[in-house]
């Protein structure tokens, strides 16, 4: 997202619908009562997907409440995950989680962001389709498909052809240091990269289409070239929904757990370096759970589960206000989301 | 099409007419002995089409939880409960041994060709990661004329907790009191170094495709898969290779140990015995002592009997080494001691 020059909206145009003050429907409730029920019935349905997040949070924090009082605090941030000895410290899953989706996004938003520009600003009409077609298959293919691509195919390719030129070149940084075994958190960061960018680059295609061409043809009127008018008129204007679509990219890369737990190694270690194996919360929950034998253990994994649900939440909530204060003009694609 | 679904359907009607005599068992448990599982209940389903058994494969420490819940009938376990677990059900439980395994240390030497010897404190060092290159003097000096690569050693174990890792842990605590102290054993671990592999397909994707990585899987996997495999130093001092046999000698080596009255709660690993192989396994069903229902315990107790029996025939075609035949009294004991009501129910199974 940080890529995004957020610069003011060249001539903001007046906003099309002027939304107000009461539902449009207002003037007509309460004619009859089939109205009413009507109303009552979507009423219900509409408060039934919150409750169930509160009660989904309800449930993890009364299933993590041994853990929480156990081990306090330092649950977050100590990196011992001892069954054996019944002590446990998340923060190496809390880091991986996070720094495996920080890998995907610095590979996969410049992609799919290319490759939303490219089709709706660039390609020839022929290309369009048949390329957003299978760029969005890429969303279909199962998670453990992924998984076996990274353990057969990519993990061979970085170690032979990726890591020893990268390893040459940025060596010296701590990023790149360490023996390259093969699974590690490059590797689970790279596969989530794959799966994120059809998510992205299709709603990011969406948003750009909306960008009405008036636009284009302001910057171009103006002598702009093709990729100026991209890069000062379109892209600023659909800033918002686009966004948008990292955040929803982000949100999938947090819980994905199938592929990146084939390739990332699972190791209850903070390593800086990307070449070293990691571990997530989603993962360590998969893994883990059907073997838990002892209630603190489940407790503990219940207690990741809530860390895993707070985070995402948290993100989803960071996502809506950066929406909302870009948007304050009327920019394309922040009412879709 | 149609014909099948209506096939099918007469099937049902049929199946369903005789329906005051059937009893249907739910079991789940264990993931390694599912294969046998499933075919004992398939064969055991042909012959005694009143017994519906059904067994899901959710893992040892699911499978005690759902029996200790009451949600199933029987369980499955490769890890045995803890005092404490029993405690927590009142002592309702009996393990009742089923069929014996081994784990084998799996390695991936590019130009090593001959099998590699381990000896226990090598293995217990190289998980320890005290011993991190392949051509250390101590693996060297039992492996005279195989010529050992310079590269490190790279530990692939089980990320999933795994009743593989329970036996593989439980191996290294009895023979290497620095692994007792810093790891001990269970089925989920603080491993000191290594990757983790999501079961025994991911430990094996892992190793094959890592050069110098070594791992843990069942030896029934290795075999299918053509995953080469070292020989294990046992307690007598002879490096033994991992075979059925060796398996079955390592139990009948802790066997002489055990005695009539055991709850058979014993563990294979490092056993006595020239010809036993050290990291052996066994697998338990878990069953109440007593039950509620006499139709169910009955066809339970039934089916058991036929396994322990009949059903050990199969063991060697899908991987898994038949229990020593010197278990058999002590089973059916056990078996004649499950009451429902009060009453013994092993009667019936008398015919058998």
């Amino acid at each position: 997202m940080t890529t995004l020059p957020i610069e003011p909206v060249p001539a903001a145009p007046p906003s099309i619908e002027t939304p107000s003050a009461e539902p449009r429907w207002a003037s007509l409730r309460g004619v009859n009562a089939s109205d009413r029920i009507y109303r009552g019935v979507l009423t219900v349905l509409a408060l039934f997907l919150p409750l169930l997040i509160v009660a989904l949070f309800a449930q993890l924090f009364v299933s993590a409440l041994p853990a929480i009082k156990r081990y306090g605090f330092s649950f977050l941030w100590t990196s011992t995950w001892d069954p054996v000895a019944e002590i446990y410290g998340a923060a190496p899953m809390i880091f991986g989680t996070l720094a495996s989706s920080l890998i995907a996004l610095l590979i996969a938003v410049p992609l799919a962001l290319g490759v939303a520009i490219f089709l709706t600003e660039f390609a020839p009409r022929w290309v369009r389709q048949p390329v957003a077609f299978l760029v969005e298959m890429l969303a279909a293919i199962p998670s453990v498909v992924y998984g076996l691509w990274g353990v057969f195919v990519l993990i061979p390719f970085l170690r032979s052809y990726v890591v020893p030129p990268l390893k040459a070149v940025l060596g010296w940084t701590p990023f790149f240091q360490g023996v390259f075994y093969g699974n590690s958190l490059l590797a689970g960061g790279i596969i989530l990269a794959i799966m994120i960018v059809p998510y992205i680059a299709a709603v990011s295609r969406e948003v750009l289409l909306a960008v009405p061409s008036s636009q284009r043809e302001a910057a171009l009127g103006m002598g702009a070239t093709r990729w100026e008018a991209v890069w000062t008129a379109v892209l600023p204007y659909g800033r918002a929904g686009l966004i948008g679509a990292v955040i929803l990219g982000l949100g999938r890369a947090l819980g994905e757990t199938m592929a990146v737990t084939m390739v990332i190694g699972n190791r209850h270690d903070i390593a800086l370096s990307a070449l070293q194996p990691a571990y997530t919360m989603a993962a360590a929950i998969a893994n883990e759970f059907s073997e838990a034998t002892t209630n603190m253990y489940l407790s503990a994994l219940f207690e990741v589960g809530l860390i895993l649900f707070v985070i995402t939440v948290l993100v989803n909530a960071l996502a809506r206000l950066l929406i909302w204060r870009v948007a304050r003009g009327a920019a394309v694609g922040s009412k879709a989301l | 099409m149609k014909t099948s679904r209506f096939l099918a359907l007469a099937a049902l009607l049929c199946a369903a007419a005789p329906a005051a005599a059937q009893v249907q068992l739910n079991g789940a448990g264990a993931s390694f002995p599912n294969i046998i599982y499933q075919k004992w209940i398939l064969t055991f389903n042909q012959a005694n089409p009143t017994t519906q058994l059904n067994y899901q494969s959710i893992g040892s420490g699911g499978g005690i939880r759902q029996f200790s819940d009451g949600t199933v009938d029987f369980g499955g376990t490769d890890a045995p409960m803890t005092d404490s677990a029993i405690a927590a059900i009142q002592g309702n439980v009996l393990h009742i041994p089923t069929v014996l395994g081994a784990i084998v240390a799996t390695y991936n030497l590019p130009g090593v060709t001959a099998q590699l010897k381990f000896t226990p404190d090598v293995l217990a060092d190289i998980f320890l990661g005290k011993i991190t290159k392949w051509n250390d003097a101590r693996i060297a000096s039992v492996n005279a004329g195989v010529t050992l690569p310079a590269t490190d050693i790279v530990v692939v174990h089980r990320a999933d907790g795994s009743g593989t890792s329970y036996g593989w842990t439980d191996y290294l605590t009895k023979v290497s009191p620095e692994w007792a102290s810093q790891v001990g054993k269970g089925s989920s671990v603080n491993w000191p170094v290594g990757l983790g592999g999501r079961g025994n397909e991911g430990v094996a994707a892992t190793v094959n495709q890592t050069p110098g990585a070594i791992g843990y899987v069942e030896l029934g996997y290795a075999t299918i898969n053509k995953m080469a495999f070292g020989q294990v130093r046992n307690s007598a001092g002879k490096f033994v290779a991992p075979t059925l046999e060796a398996v079955t000698a390592a139990a009948a080596g802790v066997l002489a140990k055990m005695g009539a009255n055991t709850d058979f709660r014993v563990s294979l690993t490092n056993p006595d015995g020239a010809t036993a192989y050290p990291i052996s396994t066994m697998t338990w069903l878990l069953v109440h002592k007593t039950y509620a229902d006499a139709a169910k315990a009955k066809a339970l107790v039934q089916y058991i009997w036929w396994a322990e029996t009949e059903g050990q025939a199969m063991a060697p075609d899908l991987g898994y080494a038949p229990l020593p035949q010197q278990l058999r009294p002590w089973i059916q004991a056990r078996l004649k001691s499950i009451t429902a009501g009060g009453h013994p129910v092993w009667a019936g199974s008398a015919a058998q």
